[in-house]
């Protein structure tokens, strides 16, 4: 549903081109002094896509020259099929968007405050009001919606400006930094939120973020920006699969099964009692299989594990250590499972290979 | 709950009980939209009603009508006290022309300004929302359109309204109709030239601070300082009997411009010391020439600054 969705809600029918919501060709933006972007050329397809870049990047730029109030200085950008340079207007009809900043203003309630950001959207009354009370149901705003929103949480700040971004029903949404000053539950819930921005309303989503983990769990395709040029950008499957790692556990024998994995081709790093194994494809779980069938030992779990997206930055050779982490053997049982964005917080930027990430996909590998 | 045999008899767990459709609450999930997208125009037009309505508390909190109705009413009683008198008293005209009205409730006029100006735009600033509305189908030119529009009819609202009274009790007084209609329309030019200037200058110095405060008393000091500054120098004037001075003094401040405008170019009575309005056709045009420049320089002033404040 998510894909049929996805192309549908990108405009591909409406323009006749390829399905690219974003689309820009050696695009820059040079300040006096700095420069903001620098030749900068990715396409981004429908979906979300996570936009990943320290402070500083160009990250904000970007999202400037998308919403035609900047200029390019050279270059051109194309948003829903449309050129940034001279349909500004409309695309901003189109997309929405929430600022990373505070934007409220305390002593109107959301529901007002919305129903005027969907009419300056061009909604007519009555529509605005009946997509302000839906869209602020989506976002999980009920009572507190008629009071004034100086009283609000920080949670409950970030779903209104979120609510803004999606009232007129955009085809496309531009987030920056949606989960700055939340507590890790209200990331989690936020980030939920955005994946179903587009699973359920089937809205693309670009997220920015300088967080490159929680982007790991909600992105389709990340593209990563720093000092204003491209760095990457692909699916977060192809990201993450290059990063992966396999953690086995076994009964006994460890050293024996280290070596026939060796001998098999496979580059395997013993960690306490586990072997972290490096996946290469596919195949690597049927070899691991078989030596422990071979063995004849008991297996007592297989789990993925992923290097953060993070060494792909930092490190030229991001499969040369991923053991260095702070992987203390014992405590790498069953307490990875509830998986804490603090610590993801924690270990961003500093290159940290490899914490427990995100173990729920590794449940299902079990199986195996 | 109404199932008192599941405890009692222990057994393969009931599946969940068939809750009756009242119960459900049913998800109707994401609807799209499909209905006009009514464009720049109409966000405009929104922007606009609602600074306007916001200028007198309308749609904000009920503490925030106290202040805009108070002034309102102020402007508007004596108004009504004159025309009650002229009525009961059977006077043969007005006890103050309708050019004259504004200057001399010009007090509250500069406090309706100095209050409703920051609340404006300063707002907007100090929470950031600008970025929400230029990221919208609206342009800068139609944020600084709207916003000055609703400011001028505002206090268009403000300075028309007691002349409107002034006008119906005239009639109702019997007074002569053609001397009237022609006092009440110059009147209404009047205000109009001095609600889009003291808008403009309101909104100016307003929108350079966030600190809705500080855009008060800016505002305040500036028409009062302005005007002491005027009439004390005026008074100097009058004393070495310099009537010419007199008249060119008025071009440096807010309210004797529109006083020495409407002296030359409406026939009124000048409030300068000895009716001294502007001195010669040279002046009269300067005067015009003066505020139609202060509004235009107001005008683009605002829109450099929102340039800049965009999407900070």
């Amino acid at each position: 549903m998510r894909d049929s969705r996805g192309t549908h809600g990108c405009g591909a029918d409406h323009y006749g081109r390829p399905v690219t919501v974003i689309a820009t060709e050696s695009l820059s933006k040079r300040y006096p002094r700095v420069t903001a972007l620098d030749r900068l050329t990715v396409d981004v397809n429908p979906g979300v896509t996570g936009l990943v870049g320290a402070n500083g990047a160009g990250k904000s730029t970007l999202i400037k020259i998308l919403l035609g109030l900047s200029p390019a200085t050279e270059g051109r950008a194309r948003v829903l099929g449309l050129d940034v340079a001279t349909d500004g207007a409309e695309i901003r009809g189109l997309v929405g968007y929430m600022p990373e900043h505070d934007c409220l203003p305390p002593d109107v309630s959301a529901t007002e405050f919305v129903v005027h950001m969907a009419r300056m959207s061009g909604l007519p009354p009555t529509a605005a009001r009946e997509r302000t009370a839906d869209t602020l149901r989506h976002v999980g705003l009920y009572e507190e919606r008629y009071r004034p929103m100086g009283g609000y949480s920080t949670g409950m700040k970030q779903r209104v400006k979120l609510a803004q971004a999606l009232v007129h029903d955009p085809k496309l949404v531009l987030l920056d930094e949606p989960t700055n000053g939340l507590d890790p539950a209200g990331r989690d819930e936020m980030l939920g939120l955005i994946r179903r921005v587009h699973t359920d309303f089937g809205i693309s989503v670009l997220v920015t973020s300088h967080l490159l983990g929680e982007l790991e769990r909600t992105s389709d395709h990340i593209v990563v920006i720093d000092g204003g040029k491209l760095l990457r950008a692909s699916s977060t499957r192809d990201f993450t699969q290059e990063t992966a790692s396999l953690a086995v556990e076994v009964t006994d024998r460890e050293q024996d099964l280290l070596v026939m994995l060796g001998a098999a081709g496979l580059t395997v790093q013993s960690s306490g009692h586990l072997l972290l194994v490096d996946m290469a494809d596919e195949e690597s779980y049927d070899l691991v299989r078989d030596a422990v069938a071979q063995l004849g030992v008991g297996l007592v779990r297989m789990e993925q594990r992923r290097h953060r997206i993070a060494e792909l930055f930092t490190d030229d050779n991001p499969y040369g250590h991923p053991e260095d982490g702070p992987e203390g053997g014992p405590d790498d049982g069953p307490g990875d499972g509830p998986d804490s964005p603090a610590g993801d917080r924690a270990e961003e930027k500093s290159g940290t290979p490899a914490a427990p990430g995100t173990s729920q996909e590794g449940d299902g590998r079990d199986a195996a | 709950m109404t199932q008192p045999d599941v405890a009692a008899v222990p057994g393969p767990p009931p599946g969940p009980p068939a809750a009756s459709p009242t119960d459900v609450i049913h998800n109707i999930g994401y609807r799209k939209y499909d209905g006009p997208r009514l464009g720049r125009g109409y966000a405009r037009k929104s922007l606009y009603s609602q600074s306007l309505r916001g200028a007198y508390g309308l749609g904000r909190s009920a503490k925030s009508k106290v202040l805009p109705m108070i002034l309102l009413g102020a402007m508007c009683a004596p108004a009504l006290i004159m025309v009650a008198v002229a009525v009961f008293t059977h006077m043969t005209k007005l006890p103050v022309a309708y050019t004259r009205y504004a200057v001399l409730l010009q007090a509250v006029i500069t406090l309706f300004v100095a209050s409703q100006a920051p609340q404006s735009v300063s707002r907007d600033l100090r929470f950031k929302t600008t970025p929400l509305y230029f990221s919208r189908p609206i342009e800068r030119v139609d944020y600084v359109v709207a916003k000055f529009a609703a400011l001028a009819t505002a206090l268009f609202l403000l300075t028309a309204l007691p002349l409107v009274i002034l006008y119906i009790g005239a009639l109702l007084a019997k007074l002569d109709f053609g001397d009237q209609t022609a006092g009440f329309a110059k009147g209404l030019v009047s205000v109009v030239l001095l609600s889009v200037l003291f808008a403009g200058i309101g909104l100016v110095i307003a929108a350079v601070t966030p600190r809705r405060g500080f855009g008060v008393a800016a505002i305040i000091a500036l028409f009062v300082i302005t005007y002491g500054a005027v009439s004390s120098v005026q008074g100097v004037a009058m004393s070495q009997e310099k009537y010419d001075v007199i008249g060119w003094l008025g071009l440096f401040s807010p309210i004797t411009l529109i006083d020495g405008f409407q002296t030359w170019f409406l026939g009124a009575t000048s409030a300068f010391p000895n009716a001294s309005g502007p001195p010669n056709v040279a002046a009269g045009l300067v005067y015009l020439l003066v505020i139609a420049g202060i509004i235009a320089g107001c005008f683009g002033l605002l829109m450099r600054r929102y340039r800049k404040v965009g999407m900070a």
